[in-house]
């Protein structure tokens, strides 16, 4: 995998690299900082794994952010989002000590979010249980 | 005294009118091409005679939020008025280069793309107005896009009550089951807005639905 100079312009995608973003380091920032952080992380050319989901609105948030950047960033076309989340059929205690763990840390941890530019990532392929990342050639 | 009881009762009788008078902001979300502006337009054309914006097979025909005033839906023996909202689909990637393959020359298709983003700001901003919103997913595709719950999540987060239509049921690769294990907190039913199959259903969930409107 080459990693890719950071910048507002895309450029020729030539690689990619993976990023893991631990629920800690966008913890206490606030809305603005953590769409800010993260699409400065996918238009780096990186494919973005964070721990924990965000919030509902925080999503709109970024597609809203996303779709103004796009004509503005040069070959910047969108991105690929996905979360997986924990089962949600799970038993009443096992409930209760995720619901206790994630008001602790301020996110669900037992998330994965994946989010990555749309020149590099063609289409995520997303069951309740798996994450499939289908890539531009 | 008397012109307190008088007051009162002319207060009364008002806000009874306006009650009745009031409509009930509908809005139609959902990802491009699940047939949001077909089933909006169907249901107007019955109503109204009138329909509400043009639909194609070409991605983010809808670039602009549309809506008709106004709508009375008979449905046995009650009424209720709506303002019908047909919004842009949501999507988190827009590429000019997909219209191409619809023979939209070029620029036409850098255009529509351009517009396509705004029609996306557009239908989040309108969120927050919506009473009642009627979800649109195309039954043919894998119910689990993160655009989908994105949206269901929103509309949760402001507890405005939600019916999830799972619509082009008259197609083969049909799967509603899909879209009900996928949403399975929510009241689904299958319909096709093109064929007009199973919309009494729909109609009759609109109506229970709009009794959840505070």
């Amino acid at each position: 995998m080459i990693k890719k100079k950071r910048g507002r312009n895309l450029g020729k995608i030539k690689g990619f690299a993976i990023q893991f973003l631990p629920y800690s380091e966008i913890r206490n920032l606030d809305d603005n900082q953590r769409i800010r952080r993260i699409l400065g992380i996918v238009l780096g050319n990186n494919i973005l794994i964070l721990q924990g989901k965000l919030e509902p609105e925080e999503e709109t948030r970024l597609i809203e952010d996303t779709m103004a950047m796009i004509g503005h960033v040069r070959n910047f076309k969108g991105i690929e989002l996905a979360v997986i989340s924990g089962n949600k059929k799970e038993g009443f205690l096992r409930k209760m000590k995720m619901g206790l763990a994630n008001a602790l840390s301020g996110g669900d941890l037992g998330a994965i979010t994946i989010i990555g530019p749309a020149t590099i990532v063609k289409e995520m392929k997303r069951n309740p249980k798996r994450i499939e990342l289908l890539l531009n050639r | 005294m008397v012109i307190k009881i008088f007051k009162n009762f002319i207060k009364r009788m008002f806000s009874s009118i306006f009650k009745n008078n009031k409509q009930i902001k509908l809005g139609f979300y959902g990802p491009p091409n699940a047939g949001k502006s077909t089933l909006a337009n169907r249901i107007c054309k019955d109503f109204t005679g009138e329909e509400l914006g043009s639909v194609s097979n070409v991605p983010h025909e809808t670039r602009h939020v549309q809506f008709k005033e106004k709508v009375e839906i008979e449905f046995k023996g009650k009424k209720l008025v709506f303002k019908m909202v047909d919004t842009p689909g949501i999507a988190t990637k827009i590429d000019y280069e997909e219209f191409l393959k619809y023979k939209i020359k070029k620029k036409d298709a850098k255009k529509r793309a351009k517009e396509a983003t705004q029609g996306v700001i557009e239908s989040i901003k309108w969120l927050d107005d919506m009473d009642v919103v009627v979800v649109v997913l195309d039954s043919t595709e894998n119910p689990y896009n993160q655009v989908n719950i994105t949206i269901i999540g929103n509309l949760v987060a402001r507890k405005i009550p939600i019916l999830i239509v799972a619509n082009k049921i008259d197609k083969k690769k049909s799967n509603i089951k899909k879209i009900e294990a996928a949403f399975s907190e929510y009241d689904a039913i299958g319909i096709s807005a093109k064929q007009g199959e199973n919309l009494e259903e729909f109609y009759e969930s609109i109506f229970k639905l709009s009794k959840k409107v505070k």
